[in-house]
């Protein structure tokens, strides 16, 4: 009876409890400035959060603090609950791949990747892998390039090689750190069509960008971060001129029309609209 | 045709030169299979520092009087992890300090021969090019232990090896313990490099390390197929030098890296120079 009622609460709290709880976060990298200052907000689950700020803003890492591989200067990272810790819950898709594209491997060694994690060590993956890993890749319309090397990939496919390991981990939570940044148009519509169908079916992710333009318009929360979180809420909310001058330190015109927002930077004039 | 069955045969009659072409077939195995991942990941430098490191354990060794393979293990080992955490922690280019470092050592291990040289008349030198004929039966037990670990480790940890170091921060983020998995491949590199030094030599290692490798990331599309490959080329350029040697009165660990080399070079105009250039290159990052 007894473990029948911790596992009811389990699952009370599963659904209820935020996915990502950040609590006067302060880290940075040794003897140095704090790259994050008193950071604090928290995700629930089936969030599609973008995580907005220019280049050098602490973006990744804040993805480094939630992954567990920088520890909580003050403060605390709460994921699921617990502690950030390294672990296969979590799928993380870095902003510079630091991988060798000459690397012998192919389209499909990339995504089996993604279950290593999940066997023990020494276990070889086995058909359920290896069928995971397929289903993975036909989820990103990457199954008939399964056995191309990954150095004949173009930028697009690259970038999906990589969502497709994501998803072959079965993780709970994508932390991805500029999926949409030099990449084709095409890419990046697939990335956000991917990601709100998986938040759909109770996954939650985050995306780092610096650019906040074509993608804004497609989160659940937005959180604005120089160094400090800026403003944390529904894109509505938080894209004011205001909140997005702080953040990214230069002028921006915001054009709205319907439920759409141009962005202008006023310094150089580059338009760039969705 | 019997003629030439009766070259290949003749030298194996004599035990230590059959214990010698074994020894240099296992040697040119275990250095292809780890300078697979050698080459990958730019070790060659490396690789090249553990040897020289590794002479000097042996002419320690030698001079207090106790075995070469502890002395030559020892000091590979230190020096391996000593590589890893430097360049886990302090995250500086390395290459100059390592350079600074091992040839210093080095220097030490030279100076230290030609003190044990005037003292004990015995020939060090055999290890700076390598005396394949100088194998005994316990060095051949050492040979095949360490190819069994080394092998072994590299097949048993096949998946953890290759994510950690295709790509590290992500394997580091899904919970694999990469900077145990990182220091691990320096250490089996260390132990390659220690039972190699006596079949080869301190300066050939690398070549061995690194050309039959090279060769093979030519031609094979994926990891299992190069690491394959890698192995019957530097078992091949063993075999075949060990021949050359014999025949031609020529040392050993030159006879099989010049084989070596040959094959690079045979493989890499059959392929067009697809990158072979670039390949083997790469392996001095």
């Amino acid at each position: 009876m007894g473990s029948g009622v911790v596992a009811v609460e389990r699952a009370a709290r599963a659904t209820t409890m935020p996915v990502i709880q950040v609590e006067g976060l302060t880290t940075g990298y040794r003897r140095g400035e704090p790259v994050l200052r008193n950071v604090r907000f928290a995700v629930e689950r089936g969030a599609l959060v973008g995580v907005l700020g220019p280049n050098g803003s602490g973006k990744s890492t804040l993805f480094r603090a939630l992954l567990g591989l920088l520890p909580p200067w003050e403060g605390r990272v709460l994921v699921e609950g617990q502690p950030a810790r390294p672990n296969p819950d979590i799928a993380y898709i870095p902003q510079r791949e630091t991988i060798d594209w000459d690397f012998p491997v192919t389209v499909f060694d990339v995504a089996l990747m993604g279950r290593y994690p999940r066997l023990g060590l020494f276990r070889r993956p086995g058909k359920a892998d290896r069928e995971l890993a397929l289903w993975a890749l036909e989820q990103v319309g990457l199954v008939d390039q399964r056995d191309r090397l990954i150095a004949e990939l173009s930028g697009g496919q690259r970038q999906r090689v990589f969502l497709a390991r994501a998803l072959a981990q079965e993780p709970e939570l994508f932390l991805l750190d500029e999926p949409v940044s030099g990449v084709d148009a095409p890419t990046q519509h697939f990335v956000f069509e991917l990601l709100e169908r998986l938040c759909r079916q109770g996954k939650t992710a985050l995306v780092a960008t610096h650019d906040l333009s074509c993608v804004a318009q497609r989160f659940d929360r937005v959180l604005l971060l120089n160094r400090e979180v800026i403003a944390y809420g529904p894109p509505q909310e938080v894209f004011t001129e205001a909140l997005l001058h702080r953040t990214f330190q230069s002028h921006l015109l915001l054009l709205r029309y319907g439920d759409r927002v141009i962005v202008v930077e006023g310094e150089d004039g580059d338009e760039r609209s969705c | 045709m019997n003629g030439a069955v009766e070259l290949l045969i003749e030298p194996l009659r004599y035990g230590f030169l059959l214990r010698a072409l074994v020894a240099a077939v296992l040697v040119g195995a275990i250095c292809a299979m780890v300078g697979s991942y050698v080459v990958l990941k730019g070790l060659a430098f490396i690789g090249d520092a553990l040897a020289h490191v590794a002479f000097t354990g042996i002419v320690v060794a030698f001079l207090a009087g106790f075995s070469f393979y502890i002395g030559a293990l020892a000091a590979a080992i230190a020096a391996g992890l000593g590589i890893g955490w430097v360049t886990r922690r302090v995250g500086l280019s390395t290459d100059t300090a390592i350079g600074i470092v091992f040839s210093g050592v080095f220097a030490l291990g030279v100076v230290l021969m030609a003190i044990g040289i005037r003292t004990y008349t015995v020939d060090l030198f055999s290890y700076v090019f390598g005396d394949i004929l100088a194998v005994r039966a316990r060095d051949l037990w050492a040979i095949a232990l360490a190819g069994l670990l080394v092998v072994g480790t590299i097949v048993a940890l096949y998946k953890e090896l290759l994510f950690a170091h295709f790509d590290p921060v992500v394997a580091e983020a899904a919970g694999l313990p990469v900077g145990a998995l990182q220091l691990l491949l320096l250490l089996l590199l260390s132990v390659t490099v220690v039972v190699s030094v006596q079949a080869v030599g301190v300066v050939l290692v690398l070549a061995m390390l690194v050309t039959p490798a090279a060769t093979a990331a030519l031609v094979a599309r994926r990891l299992p197929a190069m690491m394959i490959l890698a192995v019957l080329f530097g078992a091949l350029a063993a075999l075949v030098g060990f021949y050359l040697s014999y025949y031609a009165s020529v040392p050993s660990g030159g006879a099989i890296v010049l084989v070596a080399t040959v094959l690079f070079v045979l493989v890499a105009a059959l392929v067009r120079g697809r990158g072979a250039w670039r390949r083997l290159m790469a392996a001095y990052r």
